[in-house]
């Protein structure tokens, strides 16, 4: 990592004067860091016992196949089924709508920001997106629900949308990651060195073709680390779809209806109070499951894309 | 920069077009998304500002939406971010300066906390809320649905936040301060506590600000550790229930779209209360970070 060598190893390189006495006080701080320290670890720890205890349950009497392949969610009805391609279905189609927002946005606005605007504008244009990605998504949702699907989707694009509808979700939840991903790939593109880009204008280049040829496709790593996470927080993303996407569990590939995601299952679910040992109490936990494996393997991709631009250029 | 054409003669005509035209495009990406935050806040501000009045602060919820206000929500939003508060400064800058000043970080241990905290700032905040039930409401801890499990809850899922800033701030102070210290006699803690530390408050107090402004819109996380909806008192310990700023506002929202009575201006008053909030500590943050930012 590009992290400086610790202190400690600062003062090992300098010539002892002198044994130095054992200071228990040092030390039993130093431990106490590591605690401290190792609470997230516990944290990750914690997650997967949760999660994997329930699930494990939860399959003794639910067979995996069923639950991964069955294509009717309806873990409340009697009978009940529990296949979960239906949530992956809405989660997918929100995902994706987002990601068509977000994606040629987010870059559009890192591009101009670390290429195109002076300072000024930067240092001004900075703080509004921090703003854009503090709003709280229980407020994107009463948005989503009360003025983009009814003012906006309905009555100026005329669009034949039901009140709860995976389409308002899903464009809101991309506006929702567009900071996400113009502050990560800007981060990636303004540590593009300059001698790359004086080359290409050296050449003739016009500040479109650096921008394009030049400056995206070296900061691409970061670029794809950015779209990756800002695909993970789409897809564990709760209130949004909750409040304005309706709570149906459906197949149907059509954003103009209702659709339930894993996040949005969980959370209406654990609404009411379910018992200990219930079947709907350990649905939280296998579908949390699925939700929590898929977003770590896009962290990780993601964190590992972040790391070789790193390495690359500093 | 522009000018770099003009040395050999004027770039032609289409690549000028061309070149002013690319330009329109990523000025337009960047206005859609802050001219959708303008609408959004314009949108909640003529829906709620009719009902932001001091009857609604110093109201509790109603089954009539005329009389009902938010006053159990606004005191269990100040407890939980006191918990969480309480929780996140101390560990939080622990963790950083174990990171930062203590740990070898080519060894396979630390690299794993690194990249174990990367991961947790990504976790989906819902899954916060099942950690929260499965280990702090019942399970282990069985604190139930209080709120001190829900302040705890908001802690471990903002504690990335915390963790991250604080190590940008302790990186920044330059190792000659360290060294100086040391070369005095100073121990390594003693370093860290008079030295170190005091030179990275204004960017911690950032970190624990932004956390906080995170903290303190997440409805996901509540719902499931079991935030109550309707609730007629303030919190008046760490084992009381309690209700909170969004989920309050999640309640009127799903009210609004299935009853007689009208609850939509209330979820827009309760809104601008919390952007209200939330726009207050981003300002201070945005301050403390300009008004401290030191070049060593």
């Amino acid at each position: 990592m590009e992290a400086p060598a610790t202190t400690a190893t600062r003062a090992r390189a300098v010539p002892a004067l002198g044994t130095a006495r054992r200071r228990w006080g040092e030390d039993l701080i130093r431990a106490l860091l590591v605690l401290a320290a190792l609470i997230s670890v516990l944290t990750t720890t914690g997650i997967v016992i949760a999660l994997l205890r329930e699930t494990i349950d939860f399959f003794g009497s639910v067979g995996v196949w069923e639950f991964l392949s069955g294509t009717k969610w309806t873990p409340l009805f009697e009978p009940p089924s529990f296949g979960v391609r239906p949530l992956l279905v809405g989660t997918l189609l929100t995902t994706a709508i987002a990601l068509l927002v977000a994606a040629p946005l987010g870059l559009g606005a890192a591009i101009f920001l670390s290429e195109y605007a002076r300072t000024r504008v930067r240092k001004a244009i900075k703080p509004v997106l921090e703003v854009l990605a503090g709003v709280p998504t229980i407020v994107f949702g009463y948005f989503a629900l009360t003025f983009f699907t009814p003012e906006i989707l309905q009555d100026l694009l005329h669009l034949k949308v039901d009140i709860f509808n995976a389409l308002a979700a899903g464009i809101i939840m991309g506006f929702m990651i567009i900071p996400t991903i113009a502050s990560v790939s800007e981060d990636a593109m303004s540590s593009v060195p300059q001698s790359l880009r004086e080359g290409a204008y050296g050449l003739g280049a016009s500040k479109l073709q650096v921008s394009l040829r030049i400056v995206f496709p070296a900061a691409l790593s970061g670029i794809v680390a950015a779209v990756v996470l800002g695909v993970s927080r789409a897809v564990g993303e709760t209130m949004i779809v909750l409040v304005a996407a309706g709570q149906v569990a459906s197949n149907s590939l059509n954003p103009e209806g209702p659709h339930y995601t894993l996040a949005s299952f969980i959370g209406s679910t654990a609404q009411g109070d379910t018992p200990t040992g219930s079947i709907e109490y350990k649905t939280i936990f296998a579908v949390g499951m699925l939700l929590f494996v898929l977003t770590l393997i896009m962290n990780l991709i993601s964190i590992r894309f972040v790391r070789k631009y790193r390495q690359v250029y500093e | 920069m522009s000018t770099h054409g003009q040395v050999v003669g004027r770039p032609s005509q289409t690549r000028r077009v061309k070149d002013i035209g690319f330009r329109a495009v990523l000025l337009a990406c960047l206005g859609l998304a802050i001219l959708l935050l303008g609408v959004l806040l314009g949108d909640v501000l003529i829906d709620g500002a009719g009902h932001l009045t001091w009857s609604f602060i110093t109201s509790f919820g109603s089954i009539d939406a005329s009389k009902a206000g938010a006053e159990a929500a606004i005191w269990g939003t100040i407890w939980l971010m006191g918990i969480c508060t309480v929780f996140i400064v101390p560990v939080g800058v622990a963790t950083a300066v174990y990171l930062e000043e203590y740990a070898d970080n080519t060894r396979w241990y630390n690299r794993l906390i690194e990249v174990n905290i990367q991961n947790l700032a990504a976790v989906p905040s819902i899954v916060y809320g099942i950690l929260g039930l499965a280990f702090l409401v019942r399970g282990p801890l069985s604190i139930g649905n209080t709120v001190l499990a829900g302040g705890l809850t908001l802690g471990l899922l903002v504690l990335p936040v915390v963790i991250i800033a604080g190590r940008e701030a302790i990186r920044a102070v330059p190792s000659s301060i360290r060294e100086g210290s040391m070369a005095l006699g100073a121990t390594q803690w003693q370093t860290i506590w008079r030295q170190v530390l005091p030179a990275s408050v204004p960017g911690i107090a950032t970190g624990v600000i932004l956390a906080l402004s995170r903290a303190i819109g997440e409805t996901a996380p509540l719902i499931v550790v079991g935030a109550a909806t309707v609730i007629a008192f303030n919190p008046d310990g760490l084992d009381s229930q309690f209700t909170a700023l969004p989920i309050q506002i999640f309640d009127w929202i799903s009210r609004a779209s299935n009853d007689v009575n009208n609850y939509k201006p209330l979820a827009a008053a309760g809104i601008l209360l919390l952007m209200i909030m939330l726009l207050a500590m981003n300002s201070v943050a945005i301050w403390l970070r300009n008004r401290y930012e030191r070049k060593w």
